[in-house]
């Protein structure tokens, strides 16, 4: 055999991806701060100093305004961003997002049905469900067209990923038309709020809200890093990640539940957000490179940073009114992802 | 020792293997020959369940369906005939991925070491898109070199199973591919490769299978496999074979070119 004494090996990413992984706690700590103290209501972060003397008007609007919109954007944020890293993995395409498995097609038809058809909901459901409704819809829709892509996909206990990723376009074409149609007969009142939770919002957050959907992201960031070696296997393809020893089949099924709950309970609390799922992970993978082990949380991480920073984009460019959050994520994203491609594609040489 | 019984798949609605039962040892390279599209890599996806099929496959005694994959992974390593990977690794995290199931100590530098006996250890930090075919081929040699390293662990032999490994490399890497497998045989492991090139199967095995048709039409040593006569009838080419006067290498040597001459 050849020679066995062998230098430092390079090649290895993993001090860098340590590096980033702590940088972007610093930075999420410094965002938070943010986030809690800049506001319409003009209550400053020196006011958290004062303790017990803070006026009851301060502390209330810090504790029942600020601190649940925070905590569900971090939320949100690590959410969707991570559920597309899992979903690129599972995909083996960096290009793929939660909403090309149909889970955001579903969550919005759950919502759009929610917000035309709610009205003629029984009034024993308008009890229980209250202003929940459209959460609810929204995240019921987003779990059943998974568990029905997942079932169109799976034959024999072998899921194909490629049947589920058409399927999932066939369906989102198809929810779609469903909501153009509801679109068609929704009243001026319904149209205004279609829109708005259509370009997604962290306004409406408050602590019965997160209480409801936070658990369910908190089970969804906590399960996908251990999806972290599975995930760097299919890398390899299917068979392959078998023959080193994967249990391939248990990684898919995990990794599509985990995504369904991630981006289902996202989307029912903040609407449509776009471009996080797909920027986040891809800006990653050219820092610190595509292993998963790192991957997923510096995903979690930067997706939390990104959606506080363009909610307080959102909420400071035209005070005291606010901008959907989705506007400001596309026109931020957008150019960024376009210019990545062409970047990478050696059309733009920078 | 891997005992193959009664192996038939069906692809689509044809039958591509028609009742294969055979047989390979550890200690010994097991070299599998035929024409394209006999059946060689479909055997060899049989062999490690990649595709289905009837039938029973058994490595060391244990009937192969009835283990984990984590199991299968200890035991051993698999080479497709094309691999791809999906996201920029760099080359030293391609063949760290075949530690992903590895329960032996001493993985400190395992990579290293695999990655020099592919002579690719120049390469580690670089991306494994951004080389080229015959590096990428060594490259996933290299991942699954790692899987098995030790060719015996606790007196139980391990196994490679490699779908042309030496491909799409030059001579001198050929060779060293060659040595590779006579190397981890000779500790005590088993291989079976799929290989075309018979002269370099003379060279490295010990035992061949003849595959023509979906049919195993040859199985044991070179010189009782590998006859004018076998070959002709499997390549429908004209090959003489014999031996080189003084160190007595066997040779197969093309009697003419083209199909449709002589
Ligand atoms: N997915 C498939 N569906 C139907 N038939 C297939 C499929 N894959 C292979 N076959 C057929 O099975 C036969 C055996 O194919 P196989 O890949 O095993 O050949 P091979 O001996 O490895 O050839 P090569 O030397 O070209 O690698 C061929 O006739 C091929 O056309
Ligand atoms: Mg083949």
């Amino acid at each position: 055999m050849v020679a066995l004494d062998c230098p430092r090996l390079e090649g290895g990413r993993d001090h860098q991806a340590r590096l980033t992984c702590c940088a972007l706690a610093v930075a999420l700590a410094v965002t938070m701060l943010m986030s809690l103290s800049h506001g319409a209501s003009g209550v400053s972060l020196w006011s958290l100093t004062l303790g017990d003397a803070m006026p009851a008007r301060d502390r209330l609007i810090l504790w029942e305004i600020r601190l649940p919109r925070m905590l569900t954007g971090i939320l949100v944020g690590a959410s969707l961003a991570m559920a597309g890293a899992v979903m690129q993995g599972l995909f083996r395409n960096p290009l793929a997002d939660p909403g090309l498995v149909g889970v955001g097609a579903g969550a919005g038809l759950g919502a759009v049905l929610a917000i035309v058809l709610g009205g003629m909901a029984p009034l024993w459901l308008g009890a229980a469900l209250g202003y929940h409704l459209v959460p609810v819809a929204a995240f019921l829709g987003g779990w059943l067209s998974t568990l029905l892509l997942y079932r169109v996909a799976t034959r024999s206990g072998r899921t194909s990923v490629a049947t589920m990723l058409l399927a999932g376009i066939a369906l989102g074409a198809l929810a779609g038309a469903v909501t153009g149609v509801l679109v068609y007969i929704a009243d001026d009142r319904q149209l205004r709020d279609l829109t708005f939770w259509g370009l997604g919002s962290l306004g409406g957050a408050s602590w019965p809200k997160l209480m409801a959907a936070g658990p369910v992201m908190i089970l969804a960031l906590v399960a996908a890093p251990f999806l972290a070696r599975g995930l760097n296997g299919l890398a390899l393809g299917e068979a392959a990640a078998h023959h080193i020893g994967l249990p391939v089949q248990r990684v898919k099924t995990v990794a599509i539940l985990t995504v369904a709950a991630a981006t289902g309970a996202a989307v029912a609390v903040a609407g449509g957000i776009g471009f996080i799922g797909i920027v986040v992970p891809h800006l990653l993978r050219l820092a610190t490179g595509p292993d998963h082990r790192f991957l997923l949380i510096n995903a979690g991480l930067a997706g939390a940073i990104l959606l506080l920073l363009a909610d307080l984009i959102a909420r400071s460019i035209i005070a005291p009114a606010e901008l959907p959050i989705g506007i400001v994520t596309a026109t931020l994203g957008a150019p960024v992802f376009l210019w990545i491609l062409l970047r990478r594609r050696g059309v733009v040489d920078l | 020792m891997l005992v193959a019984e009664d192996i038939r798949v069906v692809l689509g609605k044809a039958a591509v293997l028609h009742g294969i039962t055979a047989e390979a040892h550890a200690g010994e390279v097991t070299v599998i020959v035929g024409p394209n599209g006999s059946g060689k890599t479909t055997l060899l996806r049989a062999l490690t369940g990649d595709v289905g099929f009837r039938g029973r496959v058994r490595l060391n005694g244990r009937d192969c369906s009835e283990l984990q994959a984590w199991e299968l992974a200890a035991l051993r390593g698999v080479l497709p005939q094309a691999s791809a990977l999906a996201f920029p690794f760099t080359v030293a995290e391609v063949v760290r991925l075949g530690l992903t199931a590895a329960v032996h100590a001493d993985r400190g530098d395992l990579v290293a070491r695999a990655l020099a006996a592919v002579d690719m250890l120049g390469f580690a930090a670089r991306l494994y898109q951004e080389l080229s075919g015959g590096q990428q081929a060594r490259v996933q040699l290299a991942r699954v070199l790692v899987q098995v390293w030790e060719p015996v662990v606790d007196g139980v032999p391990r196994w490679l199973f490699l779908d042309e490994p030496v491909a799409s490399l030059d001579i001198a890497h050929q060779l060293d591919v060659i040595g590779l497998m006579r190397g981890f045989a000779e500790r005590g492991g088993g291989v079976v490769s799929v290989l075309h090139d018979l002269n370099l199967t003379a060279m490295v095995a010990d035992r061949v299978w003849l595959m023509d048709q979906g049919r195993l039409t040859g199985q044991g040593s070179v010189t009782q496999v590998l006859t004018d006569e076998a070959l002709e009838r499997a390549y429908g080419c004209r090959l003489r074979v014999g031996c080189l006067p003084p160190a007595g290498g066997w040779f197969a040597l093309p009697q003419a070119v083209g199909g449709q001459g002589t």
